[in-house]
């Protein structure tokens, strides 16, 4: 759901350095108010420097960042104050106060912005309760496990119902379930208060289910980016592609065994998204080379309601010209098709 | 336990003119290292946290604060504190109108322990981990409340650790301070145990010490187990 018109997030040639190392070399983004976006990348790609810079927490040595609109690359941490009252930080590993009850650290960022101890323990016990872990509130972190301490540092992200979210692998130390009871709380709460959430993740399936865009940081740079059912389908990029192993189905061995440079009939890579990947595919190469063709492997499935997916096909013929054309025909912006070898007619 | 029993126990191990002397000591030597050990305290703390947020990427980040203050910690503590005694004597007189007495020895007093407090403080200060600052200054955190909700409380047990540490060296060094006319234990010792050999003295005071020492390193550590949630 995307409300307003001044991006949330607004990043310009972002440039920071670490000992002359850049470990974010001119970045240049834009989050739309209202957006869910997805941040992947290999370790030590950047992605964590790239959100510190955000809230302030970290310094670009150049570029622009703006949020809400505001150019904050040159206040003070004073000036940031504000701004950062604004924006919710779940960490990687969490940094909860350990001198400090979890009822104590989710009512810290209430207590910065001035709301009275009543209406904050009131919001805390609500959090708890959103987070499944009410019966907490007066353990220490150190009591919890690392996916409940996870869930205290979500509680406390949100606590000041912040309009933009920052998340750091939020869901790398929880079980399947309780990540599907965390991602659904976050789409709630961006669907109802319009949240901005950027989400840092190595989980394909995260990325999947909540984002509806993504970017792919590697050594700094943004080396891929769109609407989440066209990367998953159709990655332009190694390092996506790699990332995205194991959530994109990839031949059987023995399949790929077969694949020769010459043989009975081509095998082909169909990578396809949004309504196009509904359409009647086979008949559409039938019709170009008078063959039927063959699902060997892949199938669809789907993004937030968006169908995605990878075919492979055996197509029947070993024609090259008729092959060009079913390449050439069947390629709009959302299919990308590619020869991969032959095979023996027998598969 | 009846006056006269009591004073039966004891004449086996010494007079009551004796008694009563390690008593008044006993209670000279709490004096002065209670009120040397709390000013200690509320001296050393703020300059522990100053140095530590001064200093490169602190909160309050001022180098030329940092190096003077670090350099005048380092140079109270270099000084061995026989010499300190003496040295401190025209600053004595001036706070305290004498150079001799309980109040008299915890002017030198403080000025050892207050240092050495902030240096061991400062080391736990240290030791609380940049990414709980980050996550507060996330918040938006004024510095006070960094310090206050923050750092202070995250090296509390290590702090509370840390001030058992400079009691215990405190007691020790009150029984110097009486050797050089402050009264306490220490002047008793070397009075009555070393100059006259009353080895019972000797011994006596040396038990009340170690047992000084203990009660305060068992209340001392009961504490910091208290606080810490780590
Ligand atoms: N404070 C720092 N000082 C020096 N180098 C740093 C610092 N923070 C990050 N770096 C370097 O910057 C690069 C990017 O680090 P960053 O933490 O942003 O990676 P990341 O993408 O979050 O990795 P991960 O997935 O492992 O968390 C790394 O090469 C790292 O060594
Ligand atoms: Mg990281």
């Amino acid at each position: 759901m995307v409300v307003k018109d001044i991006p949330a997030v607004v990043l310009e040639n972002v440039v920071r350095r670490f000992s002359d190392r850049p470990a974010l070399d001119d970045i240049s983004l834009t989050l739309a108010r209202g957006e869910i976006v997805g941040l992947i990348g290999r370790s030590g790609a950047g992605k964590s420097t790239l959100i510190r810079c955000l809230n302030g927490l970290d310094r670009p040595q150049g570029g622009r960042v703006l949020i809400d609109g505001t150019d904050i690359s040159g206040l003070s941490e004073q000036a940031l104050n504000p701004v950062r009252r604004r924006i919710g930080m779940i960490f990687q590993h969490f940094n909860l106060l350990s001198a400090k009850t979890v009822a104590e650290n989710v009512a810290l960022p209430l207590k910065i912005a001035g709301i009275d101890k009543p209406a904050r323990m009131k919001r805390v016990m609500e959090l708890l309760d959103l987070v499944g872990l009410a019966d907490k509130a007066g353990a220490y972190p150190a009591q919890l496990s690392g996916g409940q301490k996870q869930r205290i540092g979500i509680a406390r992200a949100l606590a000041p119902e912040p309009l933009l979210l920052l998340s750091d692998e939020a869901t790398s130390a929880l079980d399947p379930e309780t990540t599907q009871a965390i991602l659904t709380l976050l789409k709630d709460v961006n669907r109802q208060l319009g949240l901005t959430i950027l989400m840092i993740t190595h989980e394909m399936e995260v990325v999947r289910q909540i984002a509806h865009r993504v970017l792919v940081l590697d050594a700094g740079k943004i080396v891929e980016e769109g609407p989440v059912a066209k990367v998953l389908a159709s990655p332009q990029t190694d390092t996506t592609r790699s990332l995205l192993r194991g959530l994109s189905p990839v031949l059987p061995a023995d399949l790929a065994a077969m694949i020769a440079p010459v043989g009975d009939q081509a095998l082909i890579r169909v990578d396809v998204y949004g309504p196009d990947a509904r359409r009647p595919l086979l008949a559409e190469i039938e019709a170009i080379t008078g063959s039927p063709a063959r699902l060997l492997h892949g199938g669809l499935n789907d993004v937030q309601g968006e169908p995605y997916g990878r075919l492979f096909l055996a197509l029947g013929t070993a024609d090259k010209d008729r092959i060009a054309a079913v390449v050439a025909r069947l390629k709009p912006e959302t299919t990308a098709i590619e020869v991969l070898g032959y095979v023996p007619a027998t598969v | 336990m009846s006056p006269q029993l009591f004073d039966t126990l004891l004449g086996w191990a010494m007079t009551r003119p004796m008694f009563d002397l390690l008593v008044k000591g006993m209670w000279e030597t709490v004096v002065m290292t209670g009120v040397s050990g709390a000013l200690s305290f509320v001296i050393g703390l703020p300059l522990a946290l100053i140095l530590v947020t001064t200093d490169r990427g602190g909160i309050f980040q001022n180098l030329y604060v940092n190096r003077s203050l670090g350099w005048l910690v380092n140079a109270l503590r270099s000084v061995p504190f026989i010499i300190l005694l003496v040295a401190a004597i025209p600053l004595t007189r001036l706070i305290v109108g004498s150079a001799i007495g309980i109040a008299a020895a915890i002017v030198p007093l403080t000025l050892a322990a207050a240092p050495y407090f902030a240096r061991v403080a400062e080391v736990s200060l240290r030791e609380v981990d940049r990414a709980l600052i980050d996550a507060a200054r996330a918040m938006g955190a004024t510095r006070m409340t960094i310090l206050r909700d923050v750092l202070i409380p995250e090296a509390l047990p290590g702090i509370v650790s840390g001030f058992t540490v400079t009691m215990v060296t405190l007691i020790g060094a009150s029984a110097m301070a009486g050797a050089v006319g402050a009264g306490g234990l220490g002047d008793i010792a070397i009075r009555y145990g070393y100059q006259r050999f009353e080895t019972a003295i000797m011994v006596a005071v040396v038990v009340i010490l170690i047992v000084m020492v203990s009660i305060m390193q068992w209340a001392g550590d009961a504490l910091a187990r208290r606080i810490d949630h780590r």
